[in-house]
This record gives C-alpha cells, structure tokens and sequence, in this order.
C-alpha cells in the first residue's frame, strides 16, 4: 500500500491490454475466464495437496514472512515473492506482461483506486467463484465495497487505510493550539501557528489527488458514479464544494506548506515540527517511525477532523487488495494463498509486522488494540486508527480509469496551488478533463 | 603534448575557469559531504558542511549489509553488463564505422541516413513495443534485455566512421590485400590499432552510458538479482513512500557515491590511453 | 566491387542487426499502431490518419513542441558556447591542473538520474535546499527555481549541468587532433592567441561543432529524464504534457493511448530528423 501521487519517474500506468490483440491475435488474456471460474473449497484442497509454484507480485514487506510460513504449512508450494514496483511501477509491469501474455504473476498486490481498471479490462479474476463470497462481514466495510465492481469481487483486502489526524504535540502545545475536532478549528489552527511560527505550516499540500478525493469523500461527496460502462464525473456535487470552499482558505492564507509530499524535504519538515500535522491513512506510522526520526516522541494521533461539529465520518486514503490476474495458470493455489494472507493466518503475521488490518477480527483483538507506540508517546494509535475503520463513509466509487484520473490531478487541480485560479476552476478543469477522456474510451459519460 | 606546454600559465583564466568548475562541482561536494552523515542529519544540518558525526565508514557498511548484501550483487551485475554491453557496443561501432567507411558498397548511404533517422526517434517512445517484442521473445527478466539495447551506440557509430576514414589510410589496407590478408584479419591486426584513440573515446562514453542505464531496466527486469546499481538505488529511494519500507535516504546517498566512483576511476585511467591515442593520431597526419 | 560490397555489409552487419532489433522493429510497429485505436470499451479498430489529424490539432502537443524548440533556441547554444570556451581554456595550456579541470567539468556526466533528483531537491528546494539557505542567510526572497515560470530555466541549468563535460570532451578531442605544425608555423610568424583561436583552432572544430549541435537537437527535442525527474519535486510546474515525449511517454503509460503515442512518437521523428538535417546542411556548407 502506497500513497496514491502524481507520476512518479515512472509515470502512471495502464491498459496496454488491448495492444496485444492489434499486434498478434495470439493473446487470449482477454478473452478467457473472464465470466468467473468455479473453484470449490475441495479444488483449493486439492491444489494445496498437489502444490506447485506460485508467482507473487507485491512491494508490501511484511509479505515476506506470510510467504514463508505458507511455504513451510504447504511444504509443496514453492513462492517466487517478486518487488516488481512501488503501486504505479507495478501496475506498469503488470499491464505489460498482460499485453505480452507472458510472465503474468498469479497473485498481484493492488491498491483499491487501481483495481477497476483491472476488474474492468477482466484481466484480473472475478473471486466469487472461489468462495470469496463467504468472506462478507470479514473485512471492514469500506475495504469490501472497494474489492467490488458491478456487484462482482475482483480481490481480497490485505490493509486499510482509515484516515486520522496525525499532529506533532510539541508544537501544538508549544503555540498553545487545542487539537482541532473540525476543519473550521483546523483552518484557525493553521493560521495561528503559521502567525506565532512564519515557518511553521500546519501541513504541507501541494495538490494530491488520493487526498483530495478522500477529503470529498469524507463530506459525503460522490463525484464519481459507475454503472458498468454508464460512469458520471461531478465535482459539482455539495461535499466536493465543501471541501473546495474549506481547503480555498487555507491555499488563499498561504497557510499550506509547498513542500511536495514523500521527498526528503517533507520528511526533515515532519522530523522537525515545521510540518505540523498529517491527515492520512492508518498506514502512516511506521513510515513516520523510519522517516522522521527526529519527530520521536512528539508526534500523537486524534480522530480525523469533521466537516460537522459532533460528526463522526472518516474516509480511507490508500490500502491495497491481492488480485489474481486472469492469466494465471494456477489459480486455485493462487486463491488458497490470497485467503491464507487476508483472513487466516497471515492476517495477524501482518499485524504483528506493522501492517494496518482491513479484517474486523484483527481490528478489534485487544492486543492490537491496547498496543503502545513509542514514537507517539506511548500513545495506544490503534484504538483511534480503528475507530476511523469503522467511521468509514459508504457508497464511494472510484473510476475505471481513476489512475489515469490521478495522473492529470497536477496539470488541473494543480494549478489553483499556484495561484492560477480556484479548486473549484481547478476541480471542473479536472472534470472535464476526464469526461473527454472517458468519451475516447468508449464509455457512456453523464 | 604540444606547444602549448611551453607557454605561461594565466591565473586570471584559471580562476574564470575555476568558477566553471565550482559550477560542476558543488553539487557532488554536497553528495560527498551528505555521505558522511547519518540520516538523522542528513535531514538536520546545513547541507554544505559537516554534521555531527562522520558517518562516512558506518554508511559504507550499511550499504554492503543492507538486504543481505544485495548492493554487491548490483556491483556485479552492472560490471556485467557495462563489459558486455559497453564493450560490445564498442566493437560494434568500430566494425561498422570501418565498414562504412572503408567500403564502398551498394546501400551504404542508406545505412547511414537509416541510422542517423532512427536515433532521432525517442527511444522512451518505443519502449512499449520493444517490451512487447522482447516479452515474445522470452528476453524479459533476463540480462539480454538490457545488454541487447546497450549494444547500439550511434554516435560512437559516427566516431568511428570518422576516424576510420582519416586515421587509416586507404594505402596500407591496398597493399594488405595485395600481400592476400583477408579483410578481417587486415582490419584487426592494422585497423584497430590505428584506431585506438577513437576506439578508447567511444568505450568511455558506451561506458557512461551503460553504468547509467536506468529506464530499459526499469522495464524489462523484476528480479531485484538483475538489477543494476541505478535501479537498486531507485528501489532504495522508493521505500520512502511505501508502507512498511525502511526510509533509507542515507543508504542511497551514500550508495549514489559508490556508484560515481568507479565511473571517475574509469576516465582517470583511460585518460591516460585516450590522450596518449590522440598525440599519437595527431602526429601521424 | 560484389566481393567488396559483400565485406562491408560483413563488417556493418552485426551493428544493423542489433540496430534492426531494437529501433527499426519498433518503429515499424508504431506505424502500424498508429493507424489504429484501442478503447477501454469497445476495442481496436482501424482509423487510418485519424490520429495524425488529431495530433495536429492537439494543443497539448503544440505547447510541448513549442515549450521544446525554445529550449533548443536558447539552452543549446549557451551549453555549446560555454563548452567551446572551457575546452579552448583547457586547450590552451594555460591553466594551472589542466587534468583537473577536465575531469572536474566532465564529472556531471558520469552522475545517475537517481542521484542527479536528489541534489536537485537539495539545490533547489525553497525551503530547506540551497536556495531556501541563501534567501535566510542574505534576507533575499530568491524565486522559486522550481516554480511554473522557471521551471524550464532551472531545466536548461541541469541539463547544461550534465552535459557541458560532454560536450567539452567532444570539443576538446577536436582540439587535439589539429596538427601542431600548424601552431609552430603560426608562432613563427607571430601570431597571438586570439588569432590562433580564429583561424586555425575554430575552423578545426566545425565538425564536432556540428556533431554536438546535432546530438544537442536530438536531445531537446526527446527532453525527458530532467522533467520527469524534476516532476515529483514540483508536479504542478511540469505538466503530463511538459514535452513530446513526456506526452507520449504519459498518453502510453497512464493514458491507455498507446496508438496516439505512437503516433507522437513518430511525428517527433520525424521533426527531429529534418531539423538536424537542415542543420547539418546550412552548417557544413562549404565543408564536406
């Protein structure tokens, strides 16, 4: 799980799916299983029992060990764990071995906004087939939901990413600021540090798209609707607006630290109090943990701030699922390790490695829960963390084609962090943008 | 060398070149001073001094131990395939720069424009295609697909025509082939050495190309056991935004000067051939 | 002249064949993708020419062309000419460490991209980079290099950067390679440094002139590595359509538009091989 960016030095990746057909007709990726295998819980016993290898495309490093100990349950399964990319660079290699209908691995981490591009093109396996129905109530709603597509389920759900607010204390009591609870104290909160502190930012924003949607999420916006190919892009839409009006404030205060986000720059301001607050996904400590060390200690955690006085509404900003690609070959055994890593064992061996949890069962445990973290003080974050996962706002939709969405986030929305006109210029300029791109693919766009 | 090693020396160009250099080199000062520190100041202290500690011998160690060592491999493999691929590339050109110009064959020409056309397409345009071709051809994931493409070297191509065409006299090639040598032979035993100058300049820049290889990698291998130094470097930077991954900006500092080095010890030491080389071309004209 | 014409293609042989492989195959493919277009929904279908009208009149690519050749305008002669005197200074033989300017001024080059994006957020960063410590040092409130207005400055800077040594070595060879009976006879008739320069050493390098001027064409035009490295540092100044390649380069990789890329591509081709052919023509008129 990764945080959804600009292009990164690899840019955005997509469909090249359709390419192979133009240029050989000897790719049949596309065309097979694409309306859902029947593999009953005997076929996977049976596929264990026979063993075999497995092909694993994931940059989570706390697979590593849910591999072994699955290699070591099933002595005849033999896993080839590859790093094939962060996110963007893996759905570039994976798009390309689709096209070239060679070295498709059989089980593929993907983060949920990537995943109905793949559900779409059906080049990844529709999972009800395999009993991933019986998985319903497992997982966290949120997380379900984003596994599905037209009712279908295309993975299963390995992290989550419920947002909270993340604020270095030092700093909030050192200017005597009160942990804001909505996005109007967030707002005056930014600006009184900003006044007490010229280098100091309450955080830093230089347009994200992950981020920026979530926020609309969280206001009950629904932007984006899909119906199949029927899709709809509206950032009209009154929590959009909300978000617009608010996060204008902060851009026109010049209140929004420029730094761009995941460069060393951003982790010395983290490090170093004159970023003084995150609102991200659960995912975030360990990263704060290795990346700004010198924060050790000041950092705390505080439910995410509300568009509502009193409300209790969170969104997710990344989380990842395991697909399996419909060109694998061995997709029973694929299926069996993707259960083993989302619900069964693997689960837990997750946690224990600093994993977030998208499984309620490990979200409530009580170890996890009671769990103190240094770096916050000895604060117990997950008790806050899962109380977001269950805040969740429901009925989010990303589009089928939303990393290409994301991709142009900085030439549209990008602009009003510069000044040149407003979020909501910014935002219909975004709109517009991927209704023009979505009438090229063929889609039917409201 | 020349003349001019007789005339006097100027400080005032020296100190208008110097500011040159300054320019060159101040960001490399800031990388060398940067691989002294650990992470903490890296992030913490002015960027154009010390920190608070010299890191410099930890960071080394760090690099060679981190994942198991894994950066050596990378070593290894870049060596691979700069001496295959920079080397190959390197004979290449100079077969076929001989070629050219020495031979006047039918097409000649065509080769020529054909080639000159075909760098002026951009190769991160053609990426896809060539992925899917080699995917066909089982080559992904293997060190031919990064070896096969550093393979072409156009300008060294053009090098070489060049200096085929004004360091080898078309006279002595003549009297080979009366005396019965064949080509081949002809070309390697009073060609090449004739060559050499150019020969040398060529591999040092096929050389820099190679160690820098980053985007044909970045496509065709998954296998981290593959990768080059600059992809291992990417990859190390690039757990900075992923979850559970180390933020290793220190290792990939110091590791981003490992990787400069060998490069520098490289034309050091083929500056020796290469000047040389060139006294030598010089005074047979 | 058959038995002859057959060795040259022995010895041109292998490098064709690589050659072969690795551009002509693919350039041939992206034609014939070129003529088609794939949708997410509804498939390839063929379309003939319609994806070179459509580049045609993308206004997205012509700011890219147009952002490109003024690049070429302004960047490639400011690198050239600082290139041409450091490798007349070096030539010169006055300058104390001669070796040491010469590998110092060639060093850039042999620097990665990965590590080239790193010193860049530390030489340009506002805030904690070099320009961030000069403005808190000195008061001053410097513009941000990374900005939209001075991005592509602070583009040209890396690239001249990296390849100013480059260049210099490619000039400098050609220095080297000038019979120094010339500058005997020059030095017996009195002759000053200035006129050495003048008539003998800069007609000496209109050729690797042209070669460099050439290889600085090809450059602008396929400009990539720099933005796109640059991107993650200041996404809003760099567009998905910066330059030509980075639009073909972001319409096959994000934008699933792998026959209109191609088509780019090969439209920069194109433009690309006749503005070095122009150039090579008008400079080495005369020569040759």
């Amino acid at each position: 799980m990764k945080i959804t960016r600009r292009r990164a030095i690899m840019g955005a990746a997509m469909s090249i799916t359709l390419l192979a057909a133009g240029c050989s007709g000897s790719d049949d990726a596309a065309t097979t299983g694409g309306g859902g295998e029947t593999v009953s819980e005997a076929d996977v016993a049976k596929a264990l029992e026979a063993g075999g290898n497995l092909t694993v495309w994931a940059w989570d490093t706390t697979i590593t060990k849910v591999a072994a100990d699955f290699q070591t349950k099933y002595p005849k399964v033999k896993i080839n764990l590859v790093n094939a990319g962060t996110g963007n660079d893996q759905y570039i290699a994976l798009q390309n071995a689709i096209s070239a209908g060679t070295g498709v691995p059989d089980v593929a981490q993907i983060e949920y906004y990537a995943l109905p591009q793949f559900s779409l093109a059906k080049t990844v396996a529709e999972l009800d087939g395999f009993g991933a129905t019986a998985l319903d109530g497992k997982f966290t709603p949120g997380t379900w939901n984003s596994v599905h597509a037209g009712g279908k389920i295309y993975g299963l759900p390995i992290d989550s990413g419920p947002m909270a607010l993340f604020y270095n204390k030092e700093v909030f009591d050192k200017h005597q600021i009160a942990v804001p609870t909505t996005w109007e104290e967030y707002a005056a909160a930014a600006e009184k540090l900003h006044k007490a502190d010229p280098k100091a930012y309450i955080t830093s924003d230089s347009g994200d798209a992950g981020f920026t949607t979530s926020l609309i999420w969280q206001a009950g916006g629904k932007p984006y609707t899909v119906d199949g190919t029927n899709i709809g892009v509206n950032f009209a839409d009154p929590g959009a607006q909300k978000f617009a009006a608010q996060w204008q404030k902060l851009i026109d205060g010049k209140l929004l630290s420029p730094v761009v986000g995941w460069t060393d720059e951003w982790y010395k301001g983290l490090g170093d109090g004159t970023i003084a607050t995150l609102v991200t996904g659960a995912w975030m400590p360990s990263n704060l943990e290795s990346g700004a060390k010198a924060g050790n200690g000041k950092w705390r955690v505080a439910p995410m701030p509300q568009w509502e006085a009193g409300g209790k509404s969170t969104a997710e900003n990344g989380g990842s699922s395991l697909a399996i690609p419909t060109a694998s070959t061995n997709k029973a055994l694929a299926y069996a390790f993707l259960k083993y890593t989302a619900v069964d064992e693997g689960a837990p061996t997750r946690v224990a490695a600093g994993a977030f949890p998208a499984t309620t069962a490990e979200l409530d445990a009580a170890e996890f829960k009671g769990k103190e973290f240094p770096y916050f003080g000895g604060q117990k974050v997950n008790e806050v963390l899962a109380e977001s996962a269950g805040q969740v706002v429901t009925g989010w939709n990303y589009l089928p084609f939303q990393v290409y969405a994301n991709s142009i986030f900085s030439d549209t929305v990008g602009k009003a962090y510069l000044g040149q006109g407003t979020l909501t210029d910014g935002l219909k300029a975004w709109q517009d943008a991927s209704v023009k791109y979505g009438t090229e693919q063929g889609f039917q766009v409201k | 060398m020349n003349t001019t090693a007789a005339k006097k020396r100027s400080t005032t160009l020296t100190l208008i070149t110097g500011l040159m250099v300054i320019y060159t080199l101040l960001p490399l000062v800031w990388l060398l001073l940067s691989s002294t520190k650990s992470q903490e100041d890296l992030l913490g202290s002015f960027g154009l001094w010390f920190g608070k500690d010299f890191a410099l011998f930890e960071n080394i160690a760090d690099v060679f131990a981190y994942q198991d060592g894994i950066f050596g491999r990378w070593i290894l493999n870049t060596l691979f395939y700069v001496v295959v691929g920079a080397g190959g590339a390197t004979i290449l050109a100079a077969l076929a720069g001989y070629g050219l110009a020495k031979f006047d064959f039918v097409g000649r020409k065509a080769v020529f424009a054909v080639v000159l056309g075909g760098i002026a397409v951009p190769p991160t345009a053609l990426a896809v295609p060539v992925f899917l071709m080699f995917a066909k051809m089982g080559l992904t994931d293997t060190p031919w697909a990064v070896i096969i493409p550093s393979l072409l070297s156009p300008f060294g191509l053009y090098l070489m025509w060049t200096y085929s065409t004004e360091a080898v006299p078309t006279e002595i090639l003549e009297s080979a082939r009366v005396d019965g040598a064949g080509e081949f032979r002809t070309f390697f035993k009073l060609a090449l050495p004739l060559l050499a100058p150019g020969l040398v300049t060529v591999l040092l820049f096929n050389l820099v190309a190679t160690w820098n290889n980053f985007f044909i990698p970045l496509i065709m291998l998954k296998n981290a056991d593959l990768y080059p130094l600059t992809l291992g470097l990417y990859s190390w930077n690039r757990q900075a935004n992923t979850v559970g991954g180390d933020v290793v900006f220190d290792l990939v500092i110091t590791g981003s000067l490992l990787t400069i080095i060998p490069l520098t010890v490289a034309f050091l030491f083929l500056q020796k051939y290469w000047q040389q080389g060139l006294a030598a071309g010089s005074v047979k004209q | 002249m058959t038995r002859r014409s057959w060795t040259g293609w022995q010895f041109t042989g292998p490098f064709l064949a690589v050659f072969a492989l690795v551009y002509l195959a693919p350039i041939i493919y992206s034609a014939y993708l070129s003529v088609f277009r794939t949708q997410l929904v509804g498939g390839t279908s063929f379309v003939g020419l319609e994806n070179y009208t459509k580049a045609f009149s993308d206004p997205q690519f012509w700011e890219a062309l147009t952002r490109v050749s003024l690049f070429l305008l302004i960047q490639v002669p400011i690198m050239l000419g600082l290139a041409l005197l450091v490798a007349l200074a070096i030539d010169s033989g006055r300058l104390y460490g001669t070796g040491f300017f010469r590998i110092s001024i060639f060093l850039p080059y042999a620097v990665p991209s990965v590590v080239a994006t790193l010193m860049a957020g530390f030489l340009y960063g506002v805030r904690f980079g070099l320009v961030g410590s000069i403005n808190e040092t000195f008061g001053l409130n410097i513009a941000d290099p990374l900005g939209p207005d001075w991005i592509l400055t602070t583009i040209g800077n890396v690239v001249t950067w990296q390849y100013i040594g480059y260049n210099m070595l490619i000039l400098y060879s050609g220095l080297k390679v000038i019979d120094t009976s010339l500058y005997e006879a020059a030095a017996i008739d009195g002759a000053g440094e200035w006129r050495i320069i003048r008539a003998i050493k800069l007609p000496a390098l209109r050729g690797p002139l042209v070669v460099a001027g050439i290889f600085s064409i090809v450059g602008s035009f396929q400009l990539f590595n720099e933005p796109q490295v640059l991107d993650s540092l200041a996404p809003n100044s760099i567009t998905t359509y910066f330059t030509p390649n980075i639009y073909a380069y972001q319409l096959s990789f994000a934008g699933q538009q792998v026959n209109y890329s191609a088509t780019i591509a090969l439209i920069m081709g194109v433009a690309t091989m006749i503005v070095a052919y122009a150039f090579q023509r008008r400079s080495m008129k005369g020569t040759l």
